[in-house]
């Protein structure tokens, strides 16, 4: 069965989405869709600096993708430019290194396409156990540090003030979240990691009461998503990044419908003080 | 009454000479005062005084830039801030709110939320409930993990009158049975909650510390607030006669501007007016002792 590269794509795509759908959520609690992008594109950076140095993809992209939200993260202490405008620099001045180098490397030919938007091709069966593995880890690191990570998500002073260490769990979510893009470059590709991390979060929303339900059914919708998107790929030979993407639109789509919401609604309002 | 406060116990949190500077400026320096199981401090003073600042230095969310803090070691601490705003993409309930930063029994959390008369409203999302009620809850969340001294900044702030003399009863009665120390942060410059042992009054320093009258003690109060208010209400009566501009520089009452704020440079107003204690460092000028803000200080800040 894994000889076929759809199956091993599709047990990727499922591992990758499952752990993009707790980090997606505190993506998005936090604001921080632009960051998770400009540590995404940083990701082509790491492509071309493991090319050049002969490195191993991933591990060069988690580096690559680490490194530059810690440098992010000194920036913003130095206090000079605001977080969006450093955010602008980093993203665009990563990427572009990134495509300056490897235009300059003429004996290597690698498929930019693919980087940049996924391809369902390129995972083989070691990628499926670097995947699942990193999954698990991710998985297990998030649960271990749900608390102090929700609890400054909600208020960093609070956090601190009753002895959490919001600063580390910042730290942590950063490794996080490079790590993510750095198993999730092949299959989603560069340009569209944030989405695979904020859409199906956001569809998750209009369907949760606690952020444990959200985090959880954000995973499954995550699944759905890389699902029907890889099949669409497959069916009408598309770039697999951007069919995933289109599917969980789709899926954003339908929970805004009416019958999505009056479920919500309803739920709501069974709750004494919903209705305010 | 019980009184908590004796001699042989060791104060939660001391500040000393503890300052806060941020970007080239003092936010607050030279501060003085400490907590001791059940004592309850009220910080009062205009806004930018640095009340907030201080409260977090001394919880350690802040660290002092001079002078120090001791802590109890693990002082365990209930916090509500001044602000918390929930993302509205965050969905939390108030009983999944009590729980943010340590696990509880459901029982503590149906009684921490009784206590603050929001039970009705545990399974309501924190994003429908309205300041008051919001307010309550995030203080529900405090006093549920039974903390050693509970920082309240502004708890009173979006709650109306009846709800604000109510709260004030609530946290008397919570001294009174855990024996935890508070630290209080006022909205009010004048009025301060009675049970209240020690006002810190902040100006960029301290400007003054004391106790505050009763209320009850005065009849115009009295008439004004009604029976029930005057008794859990006290007032702490002092006049400021001077600003701290942000450059460093002191506006006094009478329109003139001078490098420092130290007492006894004819710019303060008579010590007839005096009705409270002072702290060392009090830009009063009821004193006749000249202490800290000196012209370099204020250059270098």
């Amino acid at each position: 069965m894994l000889d076929d590269f759809f199956v091993r794509a599709l047990i990727a795509g499922i591992g990758i989405a499952v752990m993009a759908g707790p980090l997606g959520c505190f993506v998005i609690w936090r604001r921080m869709a632009y960051f998770g992008d400009t540590m995404a594109h940083s990701a082509l950076l790491g492509v071309a600096l493991s090319l050049l140095l002969d490195l191993n993809l991933m591990v060069a992209v988690f580096i690559v993708a680490a490194a530059v939200s810690l440098l992010l993260l000194f920036l913003q202490r130095r206090g000079a430019l605001s977080t969006d405008a450093l955010l602008g620099i980093l993203s665009h001045s990563a990427l572009s290194i990134g495509l300056v180098i490897v235009a300059f490397m003429t004996w290597v030919r690698i498929d930019l396409v693919g980087f940049l938007f996924g391809d369902i091709l390129a995972v083989s069966e070691s990628d499926i156990d670097i995947i699942w593995g990193g999954g698990i880890l991710v998985i297990f690191a998030i649960v271990y540090l749900w608390r102090p990570l929700l609890a400054s998500t909600v208020n960093p002073e609070l956090a601190e003030a009753e002895g959490m260490k919001p600063e580390r769990a910042r730290l942590f979510f950063m490794l996080l979240m490079a790590l993510v893009i750095a198993i999730a470059m092949k299959i989603v590709g560069i340009l569209l990691i944030t989405s695979l991390l904020i859409i199906p979060a956001a569809t998750a929303r209009r369907f949760s009461t606690s952020p444990e339900i959200m985090a959880v059914l954000a995973s499954v919708i995550g699944a759905l998503a890389v699902t029907g998107g890889l099949f669409g790929s497959l069916h009408w030979d598309t770039p697999s990044g951007p069919s995933i993407v289109v599917a969980a639109l789709a899926l954003f789509v339908l929970s805004l419908l009416p019958i999505g919401r009056r479920r919500l609604e309803t739920a709501s309002h069974s709750t004494p003080g919903g209705h305010h | 009454m019980l009184n908590f406060r004796s001699p042989e116990t060791t104060p939660l949190v001391r500040l000393n000479n503890a300052g806060v500077r941020r970007n080239g400026r003092w936010l607050v320096r030279g501060v003085e005062f400490s907590i001791s199981p059940g004592e309850i401090v009220t910080l009062i003073g205009p806004n930018g005084s640095g009340k907030s600042t201080t409260a977090k230095t001394a919880i350690g969310v802040l660290k002092a830039d001079e002078g120090y803090v001791e802590r109890k070691s693990g002082l365990k601490v209930g916090y509500v801030p001044q602000k918390l705003a929930v993302d509205w993409t965050l969905p939390l309930t108030v009983e999944r709110l009590m729980t943010l930063t340590g696990p509880l029994k459901g029982r503590e959390i149906e009684e921490a939320l009784s206590s603050t008369g929001v039970l009705h409203l545990a399974k309501a999302e924190v994003q429908h409930l309205s300041g008051g009620e919001f307010q309550r809850a995030l203080l529900a969340r405090a006093i549920a993990r039974k903390p050693d001294l509970l920082v309240l900044d502004e708890p009173v702030q979006g709650v109306d009158f009846s709800g604000e003399i109510a709260l004030y009863e609530l946290i008397k009665q919570i001294r009174n049975r855990t024996g935890c120390g508070i630290l209080l942060i006022s909205h009010d410059l004048h009025i301060v909650m009675a049970e209240t042992d020690t006002v810190v009054c902040l100006n960029g320093h301290v400007c003054c510390t004391g106790t505050p009258q009763a209320v009850s003690q005065s009849p115009e109060y009295q008439k004004l607030f009604g029976r029930r208010a005057a008794s859990t209400l006290a007032v702490y009566s002092h006049n400021h006669d001077h600003t701290h501009l942000p450059d460093g520089r002191v506006l006094h009452a009478d329109g003139s501007i001078t490098e420092h704020c130290y007492p006894g440079d004819g710019h303060h107003h008579d010590e007839d007016d005096n009705v409270h204690d002072h702290g060392d460092d009090c830009g009063c000028g009821h004193h006749s002792r000249l202490h800290g803000f000196e012209l370099k200080e204020k250059r270098d800040a």
